[in-house]
């Protein structure tokens, strides 16, 4: 089993304690690359929206900023327990955050009813639903204990998962963080239990369905298909164009056209408008234009090495509830990197989850921060067995 | 209490699928990035490049003396790119003044969103530099290039003209397009999805090369002489067209050739100013009739009958013959001109007469055999193979079909078709020693910087005919115009030698005729020879009237130029 081989310290009581610094460092870097490579992406976009090239730059900074004093406080002041206390309200408050959207409160954005208006500030509801099932279902796990691996627990925490899911998919029809709200819950229940076979059979349930929706798509129903799924299957065909097949090829000239070793930084030319919000969902492409798959294989190892890091502290972790919020954050990064990419490769049909850290979204940072100070204060709570 | 291994286990499980999947994706980068790279970029590329020509300077047309008759003037272009456009009623309000244009096409043209809407080409610099000093956003000048003909209607038939892309599409200009096109350069530039283009980034510029030069045997002063004295007779007597040829019958360099009325080069496409005119009617005016038309020469052709004869031994000069106004070819009773006859003269003295029966006896002592031989010779049954395209060819009796009244009539000059400049050849054979010259425009391509790069050669068959014949030939000729029909030919101080012609235009009896006069000097030695062609004269139509003078007057100013010596 992994153990800890590094970052030993003294405290005043003589205890071994550790904190994770690789994890840390981890995080500035993915945070200030993010921050480069959106003024990089957006600055076109903004002065030709804003009238201000900084604009997005500005926005994501601010969050930032109040990130790392979410991170510092979390860290410094707050024993992590004390999120259990909050867990059943949060659980709820998140179904009403949803349901706030259909309100006056709510606010429209490019065609999708999924941010909430608070004065000057807009805030996507589902940003925050993710922390809070992770929260709310380490908790429950914990509180259950043994009773997990009955049958009756695992449907207990399904459920608890799948309300809130289903809540965003179906009141702000936001798919893609419906599905990681769902692969979130998922997992966590899949690590927390002793059982395989549920999993096995509902594995085998999902890829039999996935394999069957696309036999159907590609073989019977070629002339009903969805269009993302055709656009999926042939990009490069002009007829899709204007169904969305515009956006994942344009996708595809920015990381063909990059190579080995990209243009250069500040040098993509499929960010003047040929990718469409470049500085949101594709951030990726573009990052593979300037960077080239040097720079895009090598941010995609940054993240496994992140997920690796999550992994050892959830292993060492000093109890059930620090051990599974871990492994949701790590559940939810991992979902999202592997599915963003995905997506820009055109390895699946488009579903629009963004990168973490790097695309824009200041409530996406704010919620990732505090995710990552969360994790990093359950690291400092690990105490080393000598 | 911490995790159980078993846990601990089902997050390796996970971590591992998605390290798995995280593989999967950089497979797939590392696809589109390494191998696909090229496809995607070429894909790119096509979507992020606009190319905007740069248009070639077309070569120019010099005449022998190096004197330019087709060159290039410099244009604009005008175009609006409505993106960049600050204020669309300021930018239609200039462009309608300026270009003095319909308001409502230049409103739709300015509001149009497209990445670049042309708006009027061919604007000249004057317009175009102001509309450039007016400084508004999104308002393009590019500079162009277009033919410019310096002397307008001068050999217009000749030289042709280009399209807009500045292609030739008729003339010399197409037969030596290859030489005159020069190469197109090319600005490629990145832009934006609006298709703005981008600062910052190097642009690929392919500068444009400028075609050769080519030089012809034209001379302008030539040209201008022969032009005006057309002119002058056309208008006198109010002919369908005159054609004048000039050539140097012993190289086959045509120094002018004018088909008057001519056309204005630099406005091809109006009939006199008129633009609302067929293809029809514009691929009539631009006829090069010299070339492109046929006809039935009449007595210029006897000058071919004569080789044919003394060549073949037929007759001599000293032949004896009596012309009672006609002769019977089988049934036919064939006329003379000179109803009455010309009585007892020498072969000499009949053709100085042109007259036919004398030529009829000639052609049938030839035979059909050695006639068609001799047409053969001297290249009337084949094109002349002049630089320019469209030539026509003889129209000729298959010899097979040749019987004694075909060679009857073919033996001065009826019956059968072909064009002026043919003749000219052919003529000129006979009296430069007996060498079939090629006639030509072309004589050699030149660089920008004035080194030769080509100098074309043209085929010369030498000795088609003994250069006894052709001694004989220029003696009888010489006297045709000293004594003979010809003598309105002749230019005082000057030994001038030609042969005139009436030709009936079909069908006879039309009362239409073709004047036309073929003459060459000096006559001992030629060093330039001409043709003229009057169609469909009004009033008096004998060649030696009316076509004669128009090459002496043109001699008159020419011989001297050409400084040929004068005799006493």
């Amino acid at each position: 089993m992994i153990n800890i081989k590094s970052k030993k310290n003294k405290s005043a009581n003589g205890e071994t304690t550790y904190f994770d610094y690789s994890l840390l460092f981890i995080i500035i870097f993915l945070i200030g690359f993010g921050m480069v490579m959106l003024y990089s992406t957006s600055s076109y976009n903004a002065q030709l929206k804003f009238d201000d090239p900084l604009h997005y730059v500005k926005t994501q900074g601010m969050a930032t900023v109040f990130g790392f004093v979410v991170i510092a406080v979390l860290i410094k002041a707050i024993d992590y327990h004390l999120y259990g206390k909050f867990a059943v309200f949060a659980y709820f408050a998140g179904l009403v955050l949803v349901i706030l959207v259909k309100t006056g409160l709510g606010m429209e954005f490019n065609g999708a009813r999924r941010w909430l208006k608070l004065g000057p500030l807009s805030f996507q509801p589902a940003e925050a639903v993710k922390l809070i099932v992770i929260i709310s279902m380490a908790y429950m796990i914990n509180e259950m204990g043994s009773k997990v691996n009955t049958l009756k627990g695992m449907f207990f925490l399904f459920g608890m998962t799948t309300l809130q899911a289903g809540f965003l998919g179906v009141i702000t029809s936001n798919l893609s963080s419906a599905i990681i709200v769902e692969g979130i819950g998922v997992i966590m229940i899949f690590v927390a239990t002793k059982n395989y076979k549920p999993f096995i059979i509902l594995g085998l349930i999902g890829v039999s369905a996935v394999a069957l929706f696309f036999l159907y798509e590609t073989k019977i129903a070629s002339s009903f298909r969805l269009e993302r799924v055709k656009v999926w299957l042939d990009p490069t065909n002009e007829k899709y164009i204007n169904d969305g097949g515009y956006q994942v090829l344009q996708a595809l000239y920015a990381i063909g056209s990059g190579g080995i070793l990209g243009k250069g930084l500040g040098n993509s030319i499929q960010k003047m408008g040929f990718v469409p919000e470049a500085q949101n969902d594709m951030i990726f492409t573009i990052i593979c234009e300037e960077l080239g798959l040097v720079g895009g294989i090598g941010l995609i190892a940054m993240f496994a090495f992140m997920i690796w890091r999550f992994m050892v502290i959830a292993n060492n972790a000093p109890d059930l509830f620090g051990a599974m919020i871990v492994v949701g954050v790590l559940a939810h990064i991992a979902l999202q990197v592997v599915l963003n990419v995905a997506v820009v490769t055109n390895t699946i049909p488009n579903t629009g989850v963004t990168l973490p850290f790097i695309s824009y979204g200041g409530t996406s940072v704010l919620f990732l921060m505090t995710e990552m100070g969360i994790v990093l204060s359950i690291s400092r709570r690990i105490r080393h067995e000598e | 209490m911490k995790l159980k291994t078993v846990n601990k286990k089902k997050i390796m499980i996970f971590v591992a699928v998605i390290m798995v999947l995280m593989i999967v994706v950089m497979v797939r980068i590392v696809i589109i990035s390494v191998f696909d790279s090229e496809k995607y970029t070429q894909l790119a590329n096509e979507v992020q490049e606009r190319e905007r020509y740069i248009k070639a300077a077309r070569g120019i047309i010099e005449d022998r003396n190096g004197v330019v008759i087709a060159t290039n003037r410099t244009v604009c272009t005008v175009s609006v790119i409505n993106s960049q456009i600050k204020d669309e009623e300021k930018v239609t309000d200039m462009l309608v003044d300026e270009l003095q244009m319909d308001r409502e096409k230049v409103e739709k043209l300015v509001k149009k969103r497209s990445v670049r809407e042309k708006i009027k080409s061919n604007v000249p610099k004057e317009i175009g530099d102001r509309i450039r000093e007016h400084e508004l956003d999104g308002v393009k000048v590019d500079e162009d290039y277009k033919r410019y003909y310096p002397y307008n209607e001068m050999a217009s038939k000749v030289l042709g003209f280009t399209g807009s892309d500045n292609q030739g599409i008729v003339g010399l200009e197409v037969k030596y397009d290859k030489y005159m096109k020069g190469k197109n350069g090319a600005i490629l530039t990145r832009t934006d999805a609006r298709g703005i283009e981008l600062d910052g980034i190097a642009e690929k510029r392919m500068e444009a090369v400028q075609g050769d030069t080519l030089v012809t045997s034209l001379d302008v002063n030539i040209q201008q002489y022969a032009q005006q004295a057309a002119q002058k007779v056309l208008e006198a007597k109010q002919a369908n067209y005159v054609s004048v040829i000039v050539m140097n019958p012993n190289n086959g360099e045509i120094y002018a050739m004018c088909n008057v009325p001519e056309f204005d080069l630099n406005n091809p496409y109006a009939i006199n100013d008129n633009k609302n005119v067929t293809q029809d009617e514009l691929n009539r005016m631009w006829r090069n009739q010299s070339i492109n038309d046929t006809y039935e020469p009449g007595s210029t052709f006897k000058v071919i009958t004569a080789t044919a004869g003394l060549e073949t031994g037929a007759v001599t000069k000293e032949s004896t013959f009596s012309c009672p106004g006609f002769k019977i070819v089988e049934d036919r009773r064939i006329r003379c001109h000179k109803t009455v006859g010309h009585g007892a003269e020498t072969f000499v003295e009949a053709t100085m007469n042109s007259c036919n029966p004398v030529f009829i006896e000639v052609g049938l002592r030839v035979g059909s055999q050695r006639f068609y031989e001799y047409l053969g010779k001297l290249g009337l049954l084949e094109k002349s193979g002049v630089d320019l395209p469209g030539e026509a060819g003889t129209i000729i009796h298959k010899i097979e079909n040749v019987g004694q009244v075909e060679l009857a009539t073919m033996s001065f000059g009826q019956s059968f078709q072909i064009t002026p400049l043919q003749l000219l050849r052919a003529v000129s054979a006979v009296i430069n020693g007996g060498n079939l010259v090629t006639p030509h425009f072309g004589v050699g391509i030149k660089e920008i910087n004035g080194n030769v790069k080509k100098t074309f050669d043209y085929k010369i068959v030498k000795n088609c005919i003994e250069t006894t014949t052709s001694d004989d030939m220029k003696y009888i000729l010489e006297q045709v115009v000293a004594n003979g029909g010809g003598s309105k030919g002749q230019v005082e101080g000057y030994r001038i030698g030609g042969k005139t012609a009436t030709s009936q235009k079909l069908p006879r009896n039309s009362g239409r005729y073709i004047s036309s006069f073929i003459g060459f000097a000096p006559a001992d030695n030629p060093q330039i020879i001409a043709i003229c062609i009057i169609d469909e004269p009004k009033g008096v139509y004998y060649g030696g009237t009316i076509a004669a003078p128009v090459i002496r007057e043109l001699y008159e100013n020419v011989l001297p130029y050409l400084s040929i010596q004068t005799v006493k």
